[in-house]
């Protein structure tokens, strides 16, 4: 009897040892993606990146086949690119902070009531839409009744994109803030437009900030809705209205074409090392405000 | 003499057909301390909370009957301007994360619009913060965020705010439950001396708090208000047989 | 007054959400109009035939259907033994340590890269050891798009199981430790199933990433419009035909692109709302 028991309890001590070096060798071999994507990026993006990445435009086919025959470095950079990413994405941000802030105040003051449990839900909705499906959205929304692929467009697909995200940022920090906050601006008389704009806003800067760092960095990469939006375009533009690059365009582009696919590591490095330093700030800035 | 506070039948509702204050008709009178006291539950916050119409957050909660403040019914004033003359400081020290200290004590300023010369404010938080003896502690700190200091000198901190406005009545729901007793020693001191300038209620879970700070005490009791009246005769000699249970322990 | 006006401009704000979503089904709908009235619904839905010749001009979205589920499930598959042993190191082993949160900032780093760079290391690097495994002569097609989509889905799955695992109360735990049980006993009798709604859910969610994930796939399938033989042949997504095609695309074959995006909208609605029903169901214990 006695024996017995010792025995299971060997094998079980032996199980449980046997589980937890799974689970950690499992999730050590999770993490390796991520060192071998940056490393085949750092390794073969370094080289073309240099100042011209950031200031002539993409070069032809052709210029850059023949850089190639004669064994050169290929002219240009993505400076169309990075002044289009520029646009849309700061387009984007101009419509998709002042609705998402509104609507994730509304949330947060207004939960429980039938009107916010919808609005919730349509947010839920459109944060699990996917992107691509939001780039056929603003193809019918804005290409076909402005007849031609724009800046404009792409930053509406990305708007859509980024709003799910801000507004359930700033309610979920929102309803973080002790409402003790909220009852004592209103215990000194505040109206209700002050408390939010002189305690509750300020008081939840952190998270908020934070919300919109990350809604911003996940937008930078997108590139199957700004396909079907703004297109592309070899020149610098600042037109909303005109077709218009963007550094993840430009690097399908360079994958599409054999003689300018040197020009991917660099513009993937580039975009890695823009996406990486948002989230950076992201996470220090949460950890600095952080009521 | 007469009453500051008057209130006539005042019943407070969550939900309809269930009053949790029910028909509370009292005065109050001005430089005392009131205590309010009773089991959780018997409605004393709801009470206090109804004084500066803070239910007003609340569209569900219903507040009906009159409470005259100088004779004016605060029900049927501008909530806003009810709130400026009758402050609050709650349970849990709460300054505003993002100001300076001295800030908050200007918070009840800045949020009302108010503006004001550099020389006045200086002298309104100097003024403020020396009345809740916290000025000598902070007065080299002053830029700094309110919420490095300790419980005890955040909730001076946020008494001071709400004195900054100079109310005429100044409501204090469990001030000092989330203190140490050294703080909590310090708060009732302050009470003592605030109380020549302003007239002050409290709730409180804490009798001995109450005999030891309180001019006047009520009792309540399921929504009712029981006893009001003297707070060393409630004390010695309770009208009512509830509150002498009470008060002795037998329930609560 | 200036009250009023900040509240009816915070509820003016919310009622764009719903206009939003209006106009986003009624943009869909309105326009795959066209394919539903030339084949009928359920004719669009279960025709594998996507001839955009003009002389034989036939759509349906069955091909990309099932290589959209053959994709996104294969996905899954790999991706739950690496998520679950990342959702147990960080809330269970190590919850609260450094160690944890490095690994789960690693985790969260391999959330933000972009699916395009994904596409690129697959093509560039996970390509050619899909070839020397001899699964088929390009590399090219579910096997590899999958691959890098467990890898791009990981994060999803592995950071919310994780939350719902450390939220499972200690005194629970502790209970079971009592009676003497290891932790491989605790974790699999108490943890697990506390937290099994939660997982469920997280698990949804990230199959709603994967049958979205757009360009990655692109890059991989191999981009041929029939149902693909098994997991070793090439195929097409309901995202990557939209995303190959559309560009090209006029008259009744842009009809059909967007009804292709109107399904697979609705698809991931239906299971982002699964997802939500199965975490309603952990608040409510």
């Amino acid at each position: 009897m006695m024996e017995s028991i010792t025995a299971s309890n060997r094998l079980r001590k032996g199980k449980d040892k046997i589980i937890y070096f799974l689970v950690c060798s499992f999730s050590f071999l999770a993490m390796i993606p991520l060192f071998l994507i940056l490393w085949d990026v750092v390794s073969k993006g370094y080289k073309n990146f240099n100042i011209r990445l950031f200031t002539e435009v993409t070069p032809s086919s052709m210029d850059a086949l023949l850089a190639n025959m004669n064994d050169e470095p290929i002219p240009g950079g993505i400076l169309n690119g990075i002044t289009g990413t520029i646009l849309i994405v700061g387009l984007a941000i101009l419509f998709s902070v002042p609705l998402g802030l509104s609507i994730g105040i509304y949330l947060a003051d207004n939960h429980g009531k039938r009107f916010a449990k919808v609005v919730s839900y349509l947010t839920d909705l459109l944060q699990g839409m996917p992107s691509i499906v939001i780039g056929i959205i603003a193809y019918a929304w804005v290409v076909k009744p402005l007849g031609g692929y724009s800046a404009l467009a792409g930053s509406v697909a990305l708007t859509i994109m980024m709003l799910p995200m801000i507004v359930r940022s700033t309610e979920e920090t929102l309803k973080m803030l002790p409402y003790a906050y909220k009852e004592a601006g209103l215990a000194l008389g505040a109206s209700y437009t002050n408390v939010v704009f002189k305690i509750l806003l300020p008081s939840g800067f952190g998270g908020i900030f934070t919300g919109i760092l990350l809604a911003i960095s996940r937008v930078m990469g997108e590139t199957a809705p700004l396909m079907l939006t703004a297109l592309g375009a070899s020149v610098v533009n600042w037109n909303v209205m005109e077709p218009t690059s963007a550094i993840p365009l430009l690097i399908w582009d360079f994958y599409n074409d054999p003689n300018l696919v040197d020009l991917i590591w660099s513009s993937s490095l580039l975009l890695l090392i823009v996406i990486f330093l948002l989230n950076w700030t992201a996470k220090i800035v949460a950890r600095k405000w952080k009521v | 003499m007469n009453p500051i506070l008057e209130l006539k039948e005042v019943s407070v509702s969550y939900t309809p057909g269930k009053n949790a204050v029910d028909k509370v008709t009292t005065e109050i009178y001005p430089n005392t301390i009131t205590a309010i006291m009773g089991p959780s539950g018997c409605g004393k916050s709801t009470l206090l909370r109804a004084i500066n119409r803070m239910h007003d957050l609340y569209p569900h909660i219903k507040t009906t009957g009159e409470i005259l403040l100088k004779d004016k019914n605060v029900l049927e004033m501008d909530a806003m301007k009810v709130r400026r003359l009758v402050g609050m400081v709650f349970q849990q020290p709460n300054p505003f994360p993002t100001m300076s200290i001295y800030d908050n004590v200007l918070a009840g300023y800045t949020l009302n619009g108010i503006r004001l010369k550099k020389r006045e404010k200086d002298e309104i938080v100097q003024h403020s913060l020396k009345s809740v003896a916290l000025w000598e502690e902070v007065k080299d700190v002053m830029t700094k965020r309110g919420s490095f200091l300790s419980g005890g000198q955040q909730q001076r901190l946020c008494i001071a705010r709400t004195l900054a406005l100079k109310p005429e009545v100044l409501l204090m729901d469990e001030p000092t439950s989330a203190l140490d007793p050294i703080s909590t020693n310090k708060i009732e001191e302050l009470l003592l001396e605030l109380k020549k300038e302003f007239t002050i209620i409290v709730v409180t879970h804490n009798m001995s708090q109450a005999a030891r700070i309180s001019d006047n005490s009520m009792f309540m009791y399921l929504g009712e208000l029981i006893e009001h009246g003297n707070t060393t005769q409630m004390f010695t000699k309770p009208k009512n047989k509830r509150t002498e249970e009470y008060l002795t322990g037998v329930f609560g | 007054m200036k009250d009023r006006i900040f509240r009816l401009a915070l509820f003016i704000a919310a009622l764009t959400i719903l206009l939003l979503t209006a106009g986003i089904i009624y943009a869909l709908v309105s326009r795959s109009l066209d394919t539903f009235a030339e084949y009928g619904i359920w004719g669009f839905i279960a025709n594998p035939e996507w001839d955009p010749r003009s002389a034989t001009e036939e759509y349906g979205a069955l091909s990309f259907i099932m290589g959209t589920l053959y994709t996104a499930f294969f996905a899954l598959f790999i991706c739950i033994p690496f998520s679950l042993s990342v959702a147990l190191f960080n809330g269970e082993y190590f919850k609260g340590t450094k160690i944890s949160s490095a690994v789960s900032s690693v985790v969260d780093l391999l959330a933000g890269i972009p699916s395009i760079v994904y596409g690129l290391w697959g093509f560039y690097s996970v390509r050619p050891i899909v070839i020397e495994l001899g699964v088929n002569a390009q590399g090219f097609g579910i096997f590899l798009s999958s691959i890098v989509l467990a890898i791009m889905i990981i994060p999803y799955a592995s950071s919310l199981s994780a939350e719902f695992i450390s939220m499972v109360p200690n005194r629970m735990k502790e209970g079971a430790y009592s009676l003497g049980a290891t932790r491989m006993e605790v974790i699999q009798r108490i943890s697990l199933p506390t937290a099994a709604s939660g997982i469920v859910a997280s698990y949804i969610l990230a199959l709603g990433r994967a049958l979205g994930e757009t360009m990655a796939v692109t890059m991989l399938i191999g981009n041929t419009d029939r149902i693909p033989r098994g997991l070793r042949d090439t195929g097409n997504t309901m995202a990557s035909v939209i995303a190959n095609q559309f560009g090209e695309a006029d008259g009744l074959k842009l009809s059909a692109l967007i009804a292709i995006g109107l399904l697979l909208f609705i698809i991931t609605a239906i299971i982002n709302l699964i997802a939500k029903l199965a975490m309603k169901k952990l608040s409510a214990v």
